[in-house]
């Protein structure tokens, strides 16, 4: 029987404990989360909901940075008030209740407006790798939005009202090396075979093959052997239009014996691969877009090892025509000896190449002054591997979209059914707090005539943006007055929830943030997203 | 007004504000008032099953959205995996179970709440139980578990003359998620599609074929398939069945598919892969759950209350790219296993060479059915004649013979009636047998 081997890493209790996020975002992922330290600004519902879904999964540390004191409506509403903490700095209460939930995070608070914050210590906000703002002012977003923008620090700005919410995202660049893309096509590049795999697929001569010989034969062989065939009667073109690719399966298809009514599975493979994998190897349009880049190709010392492995990619996509090689196939029928000798082929091949990106990104770095350990072989793995599905994010600054007479927002109102309709009458409850210090329908008794002002509001808001003629539904500028500010929990916490991934992106720098204003509606249970 | 009574008034201001005044987007049968918080929370009764992802978050939703009489179930019993999402648990509580912490705490928590766990299977209770609530949210990531439920709801359902008594239906909101992908839906029993008229919305699991993992293994998965269904029941290391939760079992597994895979030069087993794969690990984040928890959770207050519209009846999220969401109406299913009142009958093509072996196939495989392990029994000449119970061990050695003989031999013909229990439901399920007429011309 087996004695216990060492503990090996995967057996550490953190690591147990965190295991079914650890398959999402991998080792990696979890330590950049561990590492990272985030500011809530304002402990609603909608804020400590968004602290649980990072405290939980294990972030490094969080401050809470609220003025306000618990009231019972807070309470009725905020999983992590309760009675005994009424009266209290609801910074500090909302702080304790969120610490019990990890044992490994860190939390501290301060009991004080974000303004005040900002007037004493200029750069407090610049010290952390995410600043989260729920029900802020407008008065306080917009400096605030300017300062983390010109800091580059995330800002992620989220409302919930009644059955309504938005969040929205500002940054000004975000680089994603991983963006898990649901359903990637196989990288074969039989296009353009490299010496050995050439001599391998070769070797091979499928169609001399007895039945079990041939059932042996994985569907990238068969492919290439037919391929070749095609080309050959073909001028020595790839198929491309639909017709070609239908002749290409017919000779896959024909080359059996009769006798087969069946299609074998390899072959049957085969015929599959045949429209995403006989394509002609090329970069992506989004990729080429990466590497001419301003940042690619105008490096500094202050660029980011994400930009210097893109310099080298540039610089070897030059050189070799194409990405490298991604290095995984995909699951074949075949028998072993086969299928894993293919599989080494492309393995070295990418590890080969993977090398070279690494050497030349460390060259580069050096180059420009930056420290020998500035890009790790790690990294640079990692790049390789994702290439073809690297992502580069640009924002906008909230404050500019604020005082802009014609932001992008005026361009979804064709539609009237577009959801972007509750984000100007958002727009326009926020200018109602300013001017009001309350929700339109905060009061019982003052529903109706809020009805009116929030209405003049907005109409004054579109008349700015240059459409005065756009008509807001009364019913659902009306229903934002029925709400009178209620923040429903279950709907700040689908908001918290969906703010929390998406800060949990921005830390990782895994998966594609939003671009850049989500909005929700809890009515008709639909979102949409908006670039503003 | 009395001083208790001005706090809650106080405390509940969110809720009333939209209970107590009309909106445009609310149920043509809305009337705000008073009343209505007033009967979510005195007089509604939820059942939330699943105390795990969703199930902690569903109660922390519900309770705070008004509702106090929750009752929770959930059989299982706190690990340490839980505690990166199951918000309710603390390290202290690993082993207890999952129901009962889950309850005192939201009741510690949520002044005046009254969750009441139970610490057992859905299907230790019968519909006595099930009868005493007004909506039923599913927190489960079990496929039979759901259609268990689903059906139970479908049989108190009554039909007099043929319409059914609306009175008699009890709503099911279910939610599941996957990762970042997840789903909520409202089912109205009887009306709306129910979980077996979508059953082909759930993958099937990935299974390898066994030839595969005994001859030709090329994955990581491959091998450790082998350990798990070839080489543990032969070498039997510790004389019992795999258990997923013993990492001595797992750490065996993970090493004898190491040396597999090296035999055959396969790389990728890792022993996070090894639990994956023997556990049937499914990826989970605090995030996602809380999403789907709460959307169901906004659905049961719509629902309860008439305040807006609830969903039709279908979302899907995913938030891997952005943020995305897409609602549509899944299509009841006229011919549905559950829920049509049209009896079921299934076309024999071959009676003659087909063996009960191969129907019990049918039963399990094919996306229609989806069973586990049915059990049949069929009347011959008036009288009950059992065909093949697995799971009932002396029925199960009288019935084996019967797995090898033909429909015919077994007496059965066109038109025969045969009674199928599952797993996947509470209900007997029976199927009429039409033989496929021998003359193809007509
Ligand atoms: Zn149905």
């Amino acid at each position: 029987m087996s004695s216990p081997s060492p503990k090996s890493p995967e057996q550490s209790e953190k690591s147990r404990k965190y295991d079914r996020q650890l398959r999402l975002w991998g080792d990696h992922g979890q330590k950049l989360l561990e590492g990272s330290k985030i500011c809530l600004i304002n402990a609603t519902a909608l804020g400590t909901e968004i602290l649980k879904s990072l405290v939980l999964p294990g972030i490094g540390a969080f401050t809470i940075v609220d003025g306000e004191k618990v009231t019972e409506e807070d309470v009725g509403c905020n999983f992590f008030l309760d009675e005994t903490h009424i009266g209290m700095s609801r910074a500090q209460a909302a702080t304790e209740s969120l610490l019990e939930l990890n044992r490994d995070v860190r939390g501290d608070y301060i009991d004080d407006f974000p303004d005040h914050v900002m007037l004493h210590t200029q750069d407090f906000f610049n010290n952390f790798n995410v600043i989260i703002a729920t029900a802020l002012p407008e008065k306080v977003l917009m400096p605030l939005s300017k300062q983390l923008w010109s800091a580059n620090i995330p800002f992620l700005v989220c409302r919930s009202v009644g059955f309504l919410g938005y969040v929205r995202l500002q940054i000004k660049e975000h680089t994603v090396i991983e963006t898990h893309p649901d359903n990637e096509t196989p990288d074969l590049q039989l296009d353009r075979p490299w010496p050995s795999l050439m001599e391998h697929l070769e070797q091979v001569d499928v169609s001399n093959f007895g039945t079990k010989e041939r059932s042996h034969v994985p569907a990238l062989t068969i492919l290439y052997h037919y391929l070749q065939q095609f080309k050959s009667e073909n001028g020595g073109l790839l198929p491309k239009t639909h017709a070609e690719k239908d002749k290409l399966r017919n000779i896959i298809r024909n080359s059996l014996p009769s006798e087969n009514d069946i299609l074998e599975e390899n072959y049957e493979q085969a015929v599959k691969f045949v429209n995403v994998c006989v394509n002609c190897t090329c970069v992506p349009n989004h990729i080429q877009k990466i590497l001419d880049d301003e940042l690619c190709i105008n490096l500094t010392f202050e660029s980011s090892p994400f930009w210097v492995m893109c310099a080298a990619l540039r610089e070897m996509v030059q050189s070799e025509g194409a990405l490298p090689i991604r290095g995984s196939l995909p699951d074949m029928a075949a028998d072993t000896a086969s299928f894993i000798s293919l599989q080494q082929l492309y393995m070295r091949q990418a590890h080969s190449q993977m090398e070279s990106l690494y050497r030349r990104a460390v060259q580069i770095s050096r180059s420009l002054g930056q420290s020998t350990d500035a890009i790790t072989e790690a990294e640079a793995k990692l790049f390789c591997k994702h290439a073809s599905e690297l992502h580069v994010f640009r924002g906008k600054c909230i404050a500019d979209e604020y005082q802009s007479n014609s932001p992008s927002a005026s361009l979804h109102l064709e539609d009237p059914e577009s959801l972007m309709f509750y984000y100007v009458i958002l727009r326009g409850l926020e200018s109602f707090i300013d001017e009001y210090n309350a929700y339109p329908g905060q009061y019982d008794d003052h529903v109706e005539p809020d009805v009116l002002k929030l209405k003049t509001l907005i109409g004054k808001l579109l008349t700015e943006w240059g459409c005065p003629t756009v008509a807001i539904s009364d019913d659902r500028v009306h229903e934002v007055c029925r709400y009178g500010g209620a923040e429903l929990h279950s709907v700040s916490a689908v908001l918290a929830g969906c703010t929390a991934h998406e800060t949990i992106k921005l830390i990782t720098h895994q998966f594609k943030p939003i671009n850049n204003t989500f909005i929700y509606d809890a009515i008709t249970s639909t979102s949409a997203t908006f670039v503003l | 007004m009395s001083e208790h009574q001005g706090v809650s008034q106080k405390r509940w201001g969110h809720l009333r504000k939209v209970l107590e005044r009309p909106g445009p987007f609310s149920h043509p049968d809305f009337e705000p008032s008073s009343e209505i918080l007033d009967f979510i929370m005195t007089t509604c009764k939820l059942l939330v099953i699943g105390a795990g992802g969703l199930g902690c978050e569903l109660l922390k939703d519900l309770a705070l959205m008004g509702f106090k009489q929750i009752h929770v179930i959930d059989m299982d019993t706190i690990e340490l995996s839980n505690l990166n999402r199951q918000f309710l648990f603390r390290q202290e509580d690993i082993g207890s179970s999952k129901a009962e912490v889950a309850a005192s705490f939201i009741n510690r928590k949520v002044k005046g709440c009254q969750v009441t766990p139970h610490f057992c299977k859905i299907q230790d209770y019968d519909e006595t139980f099930y009868r005493q609530f007004h909506l039923v949210v599913c927190g489960l990531d079990s496929i039979v578990a759901r259609r268990w439920i689903n059906g139970m709801l479908i049989s108190l359902l009554n039909y007099e003359d043929g319409t059914l008594d609306q009175t008699s239906i009890i709503p099911m909101i279910d939610g599941g998620t996957e990762g970042f992908k997840g789903h909520a839906r409202v089912i109205l029993p009887g009306v709306s599609a129910c979980i077996d008229c979508t059953l082909d919305l759930y993958p099937p699991q990935i299974t390898y074929p066994l030839c595969t993992i005994a001859n030709t293994p090329r994955l990581p998965e491959h091998c450790i398939e082998y350990v798990k269904i070839i080489q543990w029941p032969k070498e039997n290391p510790w004389g019992s069945l795999i258990d997923g939760d013993d990492p001595q079992h797992i750490l065996w597994i993970y090493e004898k598919s190491l040396e597999r895979s090296t035999q055959f030069n396969i790389v990728g087993v890792t022993y996070r892969l090894v639990q994956g794969v023997v556990k049937n690990i499914i990826p989970a984040v605090a995030s996602t759950n809380a999403v789907i928890a709460a959307m169901c959770a906004t659905e049961v207050f719509k629902l309860a209350t008439s305040c807006c519209v609830p969903l039709n009846n279908y979302l899907v999220f995913n938030d891997v790219d952005g943020i995305y969401t897409y609602t549509f109406e899944a299509e009841k299913k006229e011919n549905c296993l559950a829920c049509s009142q049209i009896p079921q009958t299934l076309l024999i093509q071959d009676p003659e060479q087909m063996k009960l072996k191969n129907l019990l196939d049918v039963f399990c495989e094919s996306a229609a059915y989806q069973m586990k392990n049915p059990g049949l029994t069929t009347y011959i000449n008036g009288k009950n004649k059992t065909l093949y119970i697995s799971t009932i061990k002396n029925i199960e050695e009288k019935t084996r013979e019967n797995l090898t003989k033909t429909l015919l031999e077994l007496g059965l013909q066109d038109g025969s009636e045969i009674m199928v229990a599952d797993l996947t439901s509470p209900n007997v399920l029976s199927v009429r047998l039409k033989f496929a007429s021998k003359n193809v011309d007509t």
